[in-house]
């Protein structure tokens, strides 16, 4: 079967590949283009461990198809930090000791930064159910609640 | 360092060394390594519960083009039965080989029966289509005591119930009886007041680690072999795979991928003999990543259970008796973890008298295998349970019941040790003076106490401290970091160097790195990991302190060593300006080489952990709907190294069993087929089900370890089903003895107990 040739944007940059039609956003990212942050953990869109923004919206890159990207804008865990600087959101994922395993981060984070993007001041329900989608097996999400909404407070500039 | 603390960075919460990797994606896990011509493969695996394998065609399938390799049971060595302790629990290596590809029988749906390689996923998935398997189906069996029946189908012929004199003539699915007793436990009824008998069940559920197994193996010609795979012991990846593969140790580098959650569940090995074989057969790499169907229908899970207590106690709350009898579905091999379960149970309290049965049964599903506490959370889900019933029934307050029955130090335990330096009373003094045990609650809201107990453990860890050309530090252990140790490894060092944290690096090596370590499980790295790198710091400054010697021409017992640097130790030793870390660094060609120490140990002496939760509900009486409202979770933890991941073990530990308690439940159909292996359908806690988890961390230090920690990590999962059942009856005078306690079962133990009247007024 042919692949299709696919122009896309990731992470600011322009970039073409070539994909099987089956061939899932998620398989793509980490088997053609070599950005394995993007984690699989289900296949099915109920773990969010793959959450990538494509045009500003969240979705499960293995519920997506590489040709789906072409002429689209994405956004996957590699390009969340400004060079050097980490994102609020990575930041206060660090000082709140966020993560354990850190399997889940790379989605939970995508999808904070996602959250944050639309609303600065999320209340905690809010953010619960923003992140219902992201499964966390190993924290009880208690600490990655408290590092998303301190890092809103960063970004409205009322914490450091 | 004084015994109550007075640590410099012990106690802190720095930023994990790791953390930087994980929040921006450059950190790889199983899946995310490549190698030049790298295959894919994929496992066939069985649609049967039971059935003998007639015939397996794989040419088919080895014509398709792109298709590499195929291996079968017959590619395999013969294994012998032999049990093997390497990570958390003794596994029998023939099992565990066949548990990796079946031989003769498929024991459960989802058993591998053959695999392939290839040069894409898609042209592997194809071919197993190609494979063509002729299964002859036998009857099966799913439940613990349908499986005890005299007429069960029998799982293994050649398994005759260990534990009963004289052996049994006629093989069992009853793998093993254990028993421990403590005194005259009729005497003990006789004098209770009060006797209740209970039966409690619960369902498997899944470690649920969002990572799938996976690995990447390659096998050169000359049988030298590198593995990269996610795991919960390195050691133990490359000591399986030799014995089921017949490889020599010495031609295994078995590398530690980052580790997406493991709970015990990473304890063993599925993929690696598999991709071995593959990759042995093909000539080329080869990289074998599970789906998420795969994880639920052939990995883990712990066992479902039956549970009976009967509990004695006098009007005045002391209990005289307990017997309990615990029967563990463990799969389709033997192995449950009953026995820790028949321990830990009864480990909470001061039985004056007591008896536990547990059976450890066979059945058709897959192979359990550890998961967090393994054994614990069952077991004392019914004792919890049922000493919250007792309570009710004496009028007397959940929480003074265990008060006058829990153990202390000097009590003897059931399973033989008597208790020292342990923190149950202080656990319950917490949960006393916390604000929580006195907030109002609503109506249909209910409060639930539990508390629960785990070992911890000890065991066999390497570590290397290597002080580097600048001074800087780096320390290599040999357990793989889960959730943090790496953080606590280094904060050890530091503080036993005197040094900060940040010049502290701390590596987790490849099995040719390091010296042989036990996996990462029990809740054992950070006291025996952490004994390992410690005693590794301390002996680099023993060194240190011989260069200091050196340099200033004088004896090194005139030399000490403290905030990170020597000094003269008194007048008569010289007046020598201070040399640090980096100084002597600089020099160390000139005073005698480079500066490092290793250490092996088997750390002996870990501390006790006991919990005590207390859990607030609200229940919904249209829909059955429980929903978590308040969650305090108090823990003796010896010492917290890196206090903010203790919470956090904490806090996972109590989501964990939330899900168990409420909703995660494995649904098998009448073909003995998983109907919900996937995460819309196995439902675990997501983050609108909780709140937030207030922790109280108690600290009774364990003098057997250097900074006086326990290990945290298991202990929180044991208390939350008790919890909130006990918070359910609470709320709605209903108990619920059958796990997980989901909306259509709250329902209809509402429905049944609502009085007519209420009932017709619902309706």
């Amino acid at each position: 079967m042919a692949k299709h040739h696919v122009s896309t944007t990731i992470n600011g940059e322009p970039v073409e590949y070539l994909c099987e039609p089956q061939q899932t956003m998620l398989d793509v990212l980490r088997d053609e283009l070599n950005l394995t942050g993007s984690k699989e953990g289900c296949s099915s869109g109920d773990c969010g461990a793959c959450t990538i923004i494509c045009d500003g919206k969240i979705v499960c890159s293995c519920l997506m198809l590489g040709v789906e990207a072409e002429g689209r804008t994405i956004t996957t865990i590699e390009g969340v930090a400004q060079g050097e600087k980490l994102h609020p959101v990575q930041q206060k994922f660090l000082e709140h000791a966020a993560l354990q395993c850190g399997f889940c981060t790379p989605g939970l984070i995508v999808a904070a930064k996602a959250l944050l993007d639309e609303n600065l001041n999320p209340t905690e329900e809010e953010t619960r159910y923003w992140l219902a989608g992201n499964l966390c097996r190993c924290t009880g999400y208690d600490k990655i609640i408290r590092a998303v909404l301190d890092a809103a407070a960063v970004m409205r500039g009322e914490a450091r | 360092m004084a015994a109550d603390g007075g640590f410099k960075v012990v106690g802190t919460r720095p930023i994990r060394p790791d953390g930087v990797d994980k929040v921006t994606g450059r950190a790889n896990f199983g899946a995310d390594m490549q190698m030049p011509g790298m295959l894919w493969g994929k496992i066939k695996r069985s649609p049967h519960a039971h059935a003998r394998i007639v015939s397996i065609n794989t040419d088919k399938a080895m014509a398709l083009p792109g298709v590499r390799a195929v291996v079968t049971r017959a590619d395999f060595p013969d294994v012998p039965k032999e049990r093997a302790f390497i990570g958390a629990a003794p596994h029998n290596l023939r099992d565990l080989s066949r548990n990796c590809m079946a031989a003769g029988k498929v024991l459960y749906e989802g058993h591998a029966v053959a695999a392939v390689a290839a040069t894409t996923p898609a042209i592997a998935e194809q071919a197993l289509d190609l494979i063509e398997v002729a299964y002859e189906v036998l009857p099966h069996v799913m439940d613990v005591e349908a499986a005890m029946a005299s007429d069960a189908p029998v799982l293994h012929d050649d398994i005759f119930t260990a534990g009963i004199e004289p052996k049994p003539d006629k093989p069992s699915n009853i793998a093993k009886l254990v028993r421990f007793a403590k005194g005259d436990v009729e005497a003990g009824f006789a004098e209770a007041d009060l006797v209740i008998e209970r039966r409690y069940t619960t369902k498997p559920v899944h470690q649920a680690y969002i990572e799938p197994h996976a690995c990447l193996v390659s096998v050169a010609p000359d049988g030298q072999t590198t593995i990269w795979s996610s795991s919960q012991g390195q050691f133990m990846v490359r000591a399986y795979t030799s014995r089921i593969c017949g490889a020599d140790i010495a031609n295994i580098r078995a590398i530690p991928a980052e580790i997406g959650g493991g709970f015990g569940g990473k304890t063993i090995i599925y993929l690696e003999p598999v991709a071995y074989m593959l990759s042995k057969k093909s000539g080329r790499p080869v990289k074998i990543v599970m789906s998420r169907e795969d994880v639920f229908r052939a990995t883990g899970p712990t066992s479902g259970a039956v549970v009976e207590v009967k509990l004695g106690a006098k009007r005045d709350g002391r209990v005289s008796a307990i017997r309990t009898v615990l029967k563990y579905q463990s799969g389709a091999f033997p192995g449950s973890p009953v026995q820790q379960g028949c321990i830990c149970a009864l480990a909470v309290y001061d039985w004056p008298t007591a008896e536990t049965v547990g059976y450890d049964v066979l059945c058709n599903r897959p192979k359990v295998a550890a998961y967090r506490a393994p054994g614990a959370p069952i077991g004392s889900f019914a004792v919890e349970s049922c000493m919250d019933e007792m309570a009710r029934e004496l009028k007397i307050d959940p929480l003074k019941l265990r008060e006058i029955n829990g153990a202390r130090d000097g009590t003897k335990a059931t399973h033989g040790p008597t208790w020292v330096n342990i923190g149950y009373q202080k656990t319950l003094e917490a949960a006393r003076a916390h604000a929580h045990l006195r907030a109002p609650l609503g109506p249909n809201q209910g409060r639930g106490i539990a508390s629960g107990y785990w070992h911890n453990a000890g065991g066999e860890s390497s570590a290397a401290c290597h002080v580097n050309e600048d001074g800087t530090v780096t320390v290599t252990e040999g357990h793989p970091d889960i959730g943090g140790s790496r953080a606590s490894m280094a904060i050890m060092v530091a503080e036993t160097l005197g040094v900060p944290f940040e010049t502290v690096r701390p590596v987790v090596g490849d099995t040719t790195a390091i010296g042989f370590s036990a996996s990462t499980g029990g809740s054992r790295v950070t006291f025996a990991g952490g004994m390992a790198v410690t005693r590794s710091a301390e002996k680099v400054i023993e060194e240190l302190k011989k260069r200091a010697a050196v340099t200033w021409d004088i004896s090194p017992e005139a030399v000490e060593w403290r905030d990170g640097k020597a000094y003269p130790a008194g007048a008569n030793a010289g007046s020598f300006e201070p040399l640090s870390l980096a100084d002597i660094a600089a020099r160390a060609a000139r005073t005698g080489g480079p500066i490092s120490a290793e250490v092996q140990i088997n750390a002996q002496g870990q501390g006790p952990g006991f919990a005590t939760h207390i859990c607030d509900v609200e229940v919904d009486r249209e829909t059955g709907h429980v929903k978590i409202l308040r969650y305090t979770a108090i823990q003796d933890v010896g010492r917290a190294i890196h206090p903010s991941y203790v919470e956090g073990q904490m806090q996972g530990g109590v989501a964990q069993g939330v899900g168990w308690a409420l909703s995660e439940e494995y649904i098998y159909d009448q073909d003995g087929r998983l109907e919900n292996p996937g995460f819309l359908d196995y439902r675990v806690p997501v983050a609108s089900d909780m709140p937030m988890i207030d922790t109280v961390i108690v600290e009774v230090p364990n003098p057997r370890h250097p900074f006086g920690a326990r290990g945290c990590g298991e202990v929180p999962i044991v208390p939350p089903m008790a919890a909130v059942a006990n918070a359910i009856e609470d709320a709605i005078g209903i108990r619920l003895r059958d796990l997980p306690m989901s909306p259509p079962k709250v329902l209809a133990a509402l429905d049944a107990e609502a009085p007519a009247p209420l009932r017709a007024a619902a309706e």
